[in-house]
């Protein structure tokens, strides 16, 4: 069941991440990476962190691919064109990427056994052991984060402000 | 039963093609997309590792997930100021690729 579940939403993370790499136009991009952020939340949910997976399709999938997509809309953005400094990158960009990954998974592989195994149902992260940890040791970095949006709302109020 | 291995595998593919994406795109809409798709890969490395803390300390630890909660609001404020910035370049320059957008090349 876990592996089952795990593989078909694997498949479609890698998938849609694939399809948001090759597709030349800004739109189909944005709807493949919500693909990859509502997969993401399936396997939030197999590791037992079930207010991240809500999180996710909320804030993620939700909130930010809106804002996303309402951008792409607004600027009318077409197909992407080719120039000459984008071949230089995919020369130097397939084989340092195809590194990085062979890296890590190399790494990871090496030591898989002192990862353990993951299992359906066990260590469930409900909400209330969130805010627990949360709302006791880390409220200060809490509310400085709501600091933070607020300023970023200003910020954002400002810059797309059109100017007189 | 799935190695958490599996799960970190998974994180590296998809960083790797974040990767990818953030050097061979030019649409600056794009390249700011890929950076979603990175943190996301890094957020599902920190569930896992946090479900592996779990399991070696016995009882049940919940601070890789809420790293994730914050990387979340962060991305979020980071979207916000983002797009703001790329619809003021659009309306200066009245252009989305990257590549035009060299005023700071020497």
């Amino acid at each position: 069941m876990h592996l089952a579940l795990f593989i078909i939403f694997a498949g479609l993370c890698v998938a849609g991440a694939l399809n948001l790499l090759f597709q030349r136009h800004p739109i189909n991009s944005a709807l493949s990476l919500i693909v990859v952020m509502s997969s993401l939340a399936v396997l939030y949910l197999l590791l037992g962190a079930e207010f991240l997976a809500a999180a996710q399709v909320i804030v993620y999938s939700g909130a930010i691919m809106v804002l996303f997509t309402f951008v792409i809309m607004l600027l009318n953005a077409g197909r992407e064109e080719r120039t000459h400094g984008s071949k230089l990158a995919y020369i130097a960009g397939f084989p340092g990427a195809a590194a990085l990954l062979g890296l890590l998974t190399f790494i990871f592989l090496n030591r898989r056994s002192s990862f353990g195994q993951a299992q359906l149902g066990e260590y469930l992260a409900t909400t209330g052991d969130l805010s627990r940890v949360l709302f006791r040791d880390l409220l200060l970095p809490f509310e400085v984060t709501s600091v933070l949006i607020l300023i970023a709302i200003l910020g954002a109020v400002a810059l797309a402000r059109k100017e007189h | 039963m799935v190695p958490i291995a599996c799960y970190l595998v998974l994180g590296a593919i998809l960083f790797s093609i974040g990767v990818a994406a953030f050097l061979i795109k030019r649409n600056i809409i794009t390249v700011f997309l890929s950076i979603e798709l990175m943190l996301n890969a890094v957020n599902l490395t920190f569930v896992a590792f946090s479900r592996r803390w779990s399991q070696v300390s016995g009882h049940l630890q919940v601070n890789g997930q809420l790293f994730v909660f914050f990387v979340m609001v962060v991305a979020a404020a980071e979207a916000a100021v983002g797009l703001a910035i790329i619809i003021a370049v659009f309306r200066a320059r009245n252009t989305l690729n990257v590549d035009s957008i060299d005023l700071m090349k020497l």
